[in-house]
């Protein structure tokens, strides 16, 4: 039963992963871009998250009405300002500049929030759970935070075939020239994307503060699972995204229950042994 | 006559000045104080390991994050080799090297794989990786690491002058290698694939360059200098752990930042990065994290409004190049 119920919480962590991975994924369908600052901008959001919560005394899960729209103008501003300019045929800027706001974000948390780990306080949320058998039970909170995940991609594909701004997506994703020709400013359409992004991190970030203990440097390893979890799905696929989270997140529960210093290794280990058997991932859909 | 040369007068000038440069930092252990020393000590680290992850990043396209990975690796295998099997330090400072290389043909296996940026956070995996191995090796101190042991220390050299004196050396001899050797091999046949496979990898493929086993080759050397390096930065610190020998902060983030600022896909860039940051460093470093902020935001500025670096934007005024890579069209005079 201690199996079966790893692999349970496992699958339900990787919601989390699956969240993390989602934003990371959005952004590199629609313009190549990796962005290497989003694990950091998981935790400013968690950080956010925690100032709102502080300041007016809400549920956490409340303050995700004004942590999203935060961010989400976060992500435009900084699509439009920055990561635009960094855009081209050249990798080595949109890699370094990202890469330098990741430092950057980290110590400036640092500067503000010091090195002190904080964590949400969810409430009767964080003990409330459902007994599915003997000895089988799983949290109300990691189940929401997986149902948050299913919902994100839900949406997403949603916003991607059935919305205009989904069209707009697809084609600067497809051509960014001919799109230009077609009347779309593939600025404007980069950033509404970073955006999107960004209030995906907005959700995974206040999860994670709810769920764990987190500190400016935190945001890195985040990062890190979100991108194995992209490379274990396959490219350009949500919904594999979300399963590499699930897999990713079983590898760490079930490697903890064999021995707990192997948690965080045997996650790492499956992601390498994806790269060296499949290495497009379990299901791919995407070329590059 | 037209001719074709590499060799220019400022580059003439340039390298005789660096030589004679050289010259008299070898003599640094007659005249300098013991703080002064380790600090070149640890500027030649960073020019090395700039210069490394110029060559890879700058030259052969690929973007590591990861290469504290081969640091951290070459610091504790020159541990183990001190500790255990009894070799001299300064010989297992070769050795790490030796073994960096070793590790880099799987790890390229697996992180050739992957394109452009994935490649860079797959690198940094790997870093990751290795950092939860050691931390599990309870002979090598386990999380919190170990002290290199007095009889080893005691090995180096007899004395403490003596000892820095020859650490401070090596350090010389590493940074002297690297960027002569990086300086060679953009010379060579090696040199005009890169810059073949840099201006466009299909056309030089069409034309017959192997361009997986010239990147293998530029990876391999590039974590054998990284793995040399890590081995004397520990070698000098006299201590080890997991969070320093692997740290992304020391031996990858700072080690981009200066070469971003010096200037990428230059040999002098690291150079000059190196100089710039330690000015910085030297006088802010009381500030803390916002030292590490301005940082940031100096190479995210450099990046977006000047990508060549200090260095580039300089040599593209003046044409200077002090490391003769470039071949000129000599005219004859009228």
């Amino acid at each position: 039963m201690t199996f079966a119920n790893a692999v349970l919480q496992g699958v339900l962590l990787g919601g989390l992963y699956g969240l993390f991975a989602a934003g990371l994924s959005l952004i590199f369908g629609v313009m190549r871009l990796v962005n290497i600052a989003h694990g950091d901008l998981i935790v400013l959001s968690a950080f956010l998250a925690f100032s709102v919560v502080d300041a007016l005394g809400i549920h956490p899960l409340t303050s995700l009405l004004l942590v999203i729209p935060t961010m989400a103008v976060i992500g435009y501003v900084l699509q439009r300002v920055v990561l635009n300019r960094t855009l081209g045929r050249d990798i080595l800027p949109p890699l370094l500049v990202t890469f330098g706001l990741s430092i950057v974000i980290q110590n400036a948390l640092l500067e503000v929030y010091s090195a002190d780990s904080r964590k949400l306080d969810a409430g009767a949320l964080e003990t409330a759970s459902i007994t599915l058998a003997d000895g089988l039970s799983v949290g109300v909170l990691p189940l929401l935070m997986f149902g948050a995940a299913v919902a994100v991609v839900v949406g997403l594909q949603l916003v991607f075939y059935r919305t205009a701004m989904g069209r707009a997506f697809r084609a600067v994703s497809d051509d960014r020239e001919i799109a230009e020709v077609m009347g779309l400013d593939p600025a404007k359409v980069y950033a509404a994307a970073m955006a999107l992004s960004l209030a995906v991190v907005a959700i995974a970030g206040t999860f994670l503060a709810m769920r764990t203990y987190f500190d400016p440097a935190s945001g890195p390893i985040r990062l890190i699972y979100g991108f194995e979890a992209v490379i274990i799905g396959g490219l350009g696929n949500l919904w594999g995204t979300l399963v590499g989270g699930i897999i990713l997140g079983v590898a760490q529960t079930v490697g903890a229950q064999i021995n707990p210093g192997w948690q965080l290794l045997a996650g790492h280990l499956v992601f390498l042994l994806v790269l060296a058997i499949r290495p497009q991932g379990l299901m791919p859909k995407m070329e590059d | 006559m037209v001719a074709v040369a590499r060799s220019t007068r400022a580059s003439r000038i340039g390298l005789l000045g660096l030589a004679i440069l050289v010259a008299i930092l070898a003599s640094a252990p007659y005249w300098a104080g013991s703080s002064n020393m380790r600090l070149m000590g640890e500027i030649f680290a960073y020019i090395a390991l700039a210069s490394l992850w110029n060559l890879l990043a700058g030259y052969a396209g690929l973007v590591s994050v990861g290469q504290h990975a081969y640091v951290g690796l070459g610091g504790y295998v020159l541990f183990a080799l001190a500790m255990f099997l009894g070799v001299h330090p300064l010989v297992a400072v070769g050795l790490a090297g030796v073994a960096a290389a070793i590790v880099a043909v799987p790890a390229a296996f697996l992180l050739f794989r992957l394109k452009g940026a994935y490649f860079a956070i797959g690198s940094w995996v790997l870093a990751e990786v290795a950092l939860l191995l050691f931390a599990r090796v309870s002979a090598l101190g386990g999380g919190s690491g170990t002290s290199l042991p007095i009889t080893v220390v005691r090995d180096i050299a007899d004395g403490r002058s003596a000892r820095e004196a020859v650490t401070y050396w090596t350090a010389l001899l590493i940074v002297v290698v690297v960027v002569g050797g990086i300086t060679l091999l953009l010379r060579s046949r090696l040199g005009l694939a890169l810059t073949a496979i840099r201006d466009s990898e299909v056309a030089s493929r069409s034309l017959g360059v192997r361009i997986t086993r010239v990147k293998l080759a530029v990876y391999v050397a590039a974590a054998a200098g990284a793995g040399a390096v890590g081995a004397l930065i520990f070698l000098t610190k006299l201590r080890i752990s997991p969070d320093a020998a692997f740290s992304l902060s020391d031996w990858t983030a700072l080690v981009i930042f200066i070469t971003v600022i010096g200037g990428v896909g230059r040999i002098e860039g690291p150079l000059v990065g190196t100089a710039v940051f330690f000015l910085l460093r030297e006088t802010l470093a009381d500030y803390g994290a916002l030292y590490l902020i301005a940082l940031g935001v100096v190479a995210i500025l450099i990046m977006l409004f000047a990508p060549r670096g200090l260095w580039g934007a300089f040599a593209a005024r003046t044409g200077l190049e002090i490391f003769p890579l470039q071949r000129r069209v000599i005219a004859p005079r009228e």
